[in-house]
């Protein structure tokens, strides 16, 4: 049996990882902590926007530890809201059924992702998608230190976790699918035996091109 | 005695020109080579509009259309889509006088739930630019997009099941055309393999049902696709047309059109090179020149650029198989030629446009359809060439592909051809797979892509004339890689192709020249 991998920001939905951070910022107990925090993560934007051009796993790091304090609880609480207000109406119109598509082959479904496990894991189930890989924050005593659990899933990582994967569950890799929105994704679309290009960045469209992989756009309706 | 568009060449004879490509070349074939021409246009019709009007009142095997129209019923109109004629025609489009008629008429019988449905099939979705040239710009601005759309293969919640034949061959439609109490089919039959039942089982069906009849059990089972008494593809998809006219009222509209593909001043390349006047030699010499030099995208951007001043010669409405045996004379007539006995070879050049590359660059796989797919099919009576003979072509074969229209074209062509080119194999062992890769889907659904299955069917459309020839030579290919993984053979000359052909014993060969295009079919009597 194949595998079909899913980049999930930029190629299912047209949200990234900082909306859904942004609505946990804005959504704290008191209005005096959603000030203080949504203000120390303003205080990082710089260090982001630099780490974003620079290293995507950097980012992510700076990025969650905007989390730091959070209670568990109310992280997986707030997770059904966030999903249904900010990750749902971003899905894009042709994204459920080419994941239907792939299904229906008999592929297993991986969505593999930067964003938190409990919430690409809301998305995988109203997909219709079996597994999630993605990013899982550090807790302590209930809270999140603001820190990711290794491996961080970003850039070339996913690569290296989609051949554990699949060796994992005996995919053979040139049999597997992966889609991505982005150049960053090259390594782990270069794994598989059959790479597609969705909704490309201009440079993974002119690399597409290149290398005659399927390119196309889940944007428009069919 | 030859027919007049029959011509034995002598020792003086000029050379032929061949199409190689978007390419023209000279060749010189032997004395005694056999040529056979496309016929003169026939006359178009005076006033097409009282030919349709004329057609839907009186129409054959079924009441007129207006005598079908009743207030609030719900109707599908279905019309052929752009690999028909070739190239495109010039506006009108015979499809928007049709559909201008019979739109108006349903407006007067206070019918007003129509849509129009592109009948695509698993062919790539026609653009809106397409699409308007299609049907004009009053029908397009009315209809576009919400009630005039392409007919979507892959779109399961809309696709229904209608009937299964005694064979076990599925009908599963498109399910708007179902619910319909009215389809109205509006056709333009290019050649004798299109239309009839084929319109609505190719046009409005699902991969499931085209495989019924798509497949090398059916190809190899056909003499030629372009007489259907002799084609098994037809004998399926009639029998499969006749069981869903039971479940659905279908009235058909069918027109035929002449084979004046060229404009002036391009008229010339369909007549024959010895009758040619020194105005039109000046041309054909400079196009030879000019197309050598040009780089392929500009050769290309030139024949794109002319849409065909084609004619109307016929329109018939009714029932579907009475409407097409009217049809299927009116096209014999335009394209028959005469030709006694066949030929030990046969030689022609393969063109820059299919039905399945508009707007785009003819690829390796379709060049193995025009050779041995369309033109080596252009017959009725018996193949132009002997079997085990030989098929010469001009082509450049380049390795060359358009990356939205054909993307799954390259990974069989370069994925899979390389394991097997045995058309069996190809169907028991890959094509269900392949037609089901959900990238290729998406870019068949969202974009301007063949359906995965389209290059499998494509390379079955060659099996008859694989099974039929010898072999095949391509003079001029760019490559050897392409020509060998298409199982041809290849000379740097037309004289290389001919030795080649004689083999070592040198032996005489009777050899025939088909000039196309215009579309030209050899009515071969052994």
């Amino acid at each position: 049996m194949a595998a079909s991998y899913f980049d999930v920001d930029g190629t299912l939905v047209s949200t990234n990882l900082v909306h859904p951070t942004l609505f946990y910022l804005l959504n704290q107990a008191t209005p005096v902590q959603t000030a203080l925090r949504f203000g120390r993560a303003l205080f990082k934007a710089p260090a982001m926007t630099v780490a974003e051009l620079a290293d995507r796993r950097t980012f992510n790091e700076l990025l969650y530890s905007s989390y730091q304090g959070m209670s568990e609880d109310r992280l997986v609480l707030l997770s059904d809201e966030v999903f249904e207000k900010v990750l749902r109406p971003s899905i894009y119109p042709a994204a459920r059924d080419l994941v239907r598509k792939n299904v229906d082959r008999g592929n297993v479904v991986v969505l593999i992702s930067g964003a938190l496990d409990f919430i690409a894991r809301r998305l995988a189930d109203h997909l219709g998608a079996d597994d999630v890989i993605a990013n899982r924050l550090e807790m302590k005593d209930g809270y999140a230190t603001g820190k990711l659990e290794k491996p961080v899933v970003a850039g070339p990582e996913k690569a290296r976790l989609i051949r554990d994967h699949a060796r994992v569950h005996g995919h053979d890799l040139d049999d597997c699918y992966a889609f991505s929105d982005s150049y960053s994704d090259l390594p782990m679309l270069s794994v598989v035996g059959h790479p597609a290009a969705v909704n490309p960045d201009p440079r993974l469209k002119l690399l597409a091109r290149a290398y005659s992989w399927p390119s196309f756009d889940l944007r428009a309706c069919p | 005695m030859n027919h007049p568009s029959v011509t034995t060449l002598e020792r003086d004879s000029a050379p032929r020109v061949l199409f190689s490509g978007d390419q023209l070349v000279e060749a010189d074939l032997p004395a005694g080579t056999r040529c056979i021409y496309p016929k003169p246009p026939i006359q178009p019709l005076r006033d097409v509009d009282a030919a349709i009007r004329y057609a839907i009142n009186h129409p054959l095997g079924s009441e007129p259309l207006y005598a079908k129209l009743r207030p609030g019923m719900k109707v599908t109109i279905a019309v052929d889509d752009i690999s028909l004629p070739l190239p495109p025609m010039k506006a009108p489009d015979v499809r928007e006088r049709i559909l201008e008629i019979v739109l108006a008429l349903m407006a007067d019988h206070g019918v007003d739930d129509i849509e129009i449905i592109i009948a695509t099939g698993i062919h790539r979705k026609m653009k809106a630019g397409e699409v308007r040239h299609m049907v004009g710009r009053k029908v397009f601005d009315a209809y576009w997009p919400d009630r005039l759309y392409n007919h979507d293969a892959e779109d399961h919640d809309n696709l229904v099941e209608v009937a299964t034949t005694d064979h076990g061959e599925v009908i599963e439609m498109n399910r708007r055309a179902v619910e319909s109490d009215l389809i109205v089919y509006v056709n333009l039959n290019f050649v004798p393999m299109d239309g009839g039942h084929k319109s609505l089982m190719c046009g409005l069906t699902s991969y499931r049902s085209l495989s019924a009849h798509h497949n090398p059990e059916t190809i190899r089972g056909c003499d030629s696709y372009m007489d259907p008494q002799k084609s098994e593809l037809a004998t399926r998809i009639s029998r499969m047309g006749r069981l869903a006219s039971q479940k659905l009222e279908v009235f058909t509209v069918e027109t035929t059109i002449n084979n004046r593909m060229f404009d002036r001043p391009l008229d010339f390349l369909a007549k024959n090179e010895d009758d040619l006047d020194a105005r039109e030699r000046a041309l054909l010499k400079g196009l030879v020149a000019t197309t050598a030099r040009l780089p392929q995208v500009a050769r290309q951007a030139i024949f794109d650029r002319f849409p065909a001043p084609y004619g109307v010669t016929g329109v018939w409405a009714g029932e579907t198989e009475a409407v097409h045996e009217k049809t299927l004379e009116r096209c014999y007539e335009q394209y028959l030629v005469p030709f006694e006995g066949q030929a030990d070879v046969l030689v022609t050049g393969i063109p820059f446009i299919s039905p399945y590359n508009v707007h785009a660059f003819l690829n390796p796989l379709l060049v193995s359809v025009q050779a041995q797919g369309y033109l080596f099919n252009f017959y009725r009576g018996a193949p132009l060439v002997k079997k085990g003979g030989t098929l010469i072509i001009t082509h450049p074969c380049t390795d060359k592909f358009d990356h939205e229209q054909h993307a799954p074209y390259i990974d069989f062509v370069h994925r899979v051809l390389p394991e097997t080119r045995d058309a069996v194999e190809l169907h028991q062992r890959y094509e269900k797979k392949f037609a089901q890769d959900p990238a290729f889907i998406q870019m068949y659904r969202t974009g301007h892509a063949y359906h995965p299955a389209h290059p499998f069917f494509m390379w079955y459309w060659g099996e008859n004339g694989r099974q039929h020839l010898g072999r095949v030579i391509v003079v001029g290919a760019d490559n050897e890689y392409i020509p060998k993984l298409l199982g041809y053979e290849t000379a740097a000359t037309m004289d290389e192709a001919l030795y080649r052909a004689r083999g070592s014993e040198n032996k005489s060969l009777s050899i025939a020249h088909m000039h196309v295009p215009p579309i030209v079919m050899a009515d071969v009597r052994v």
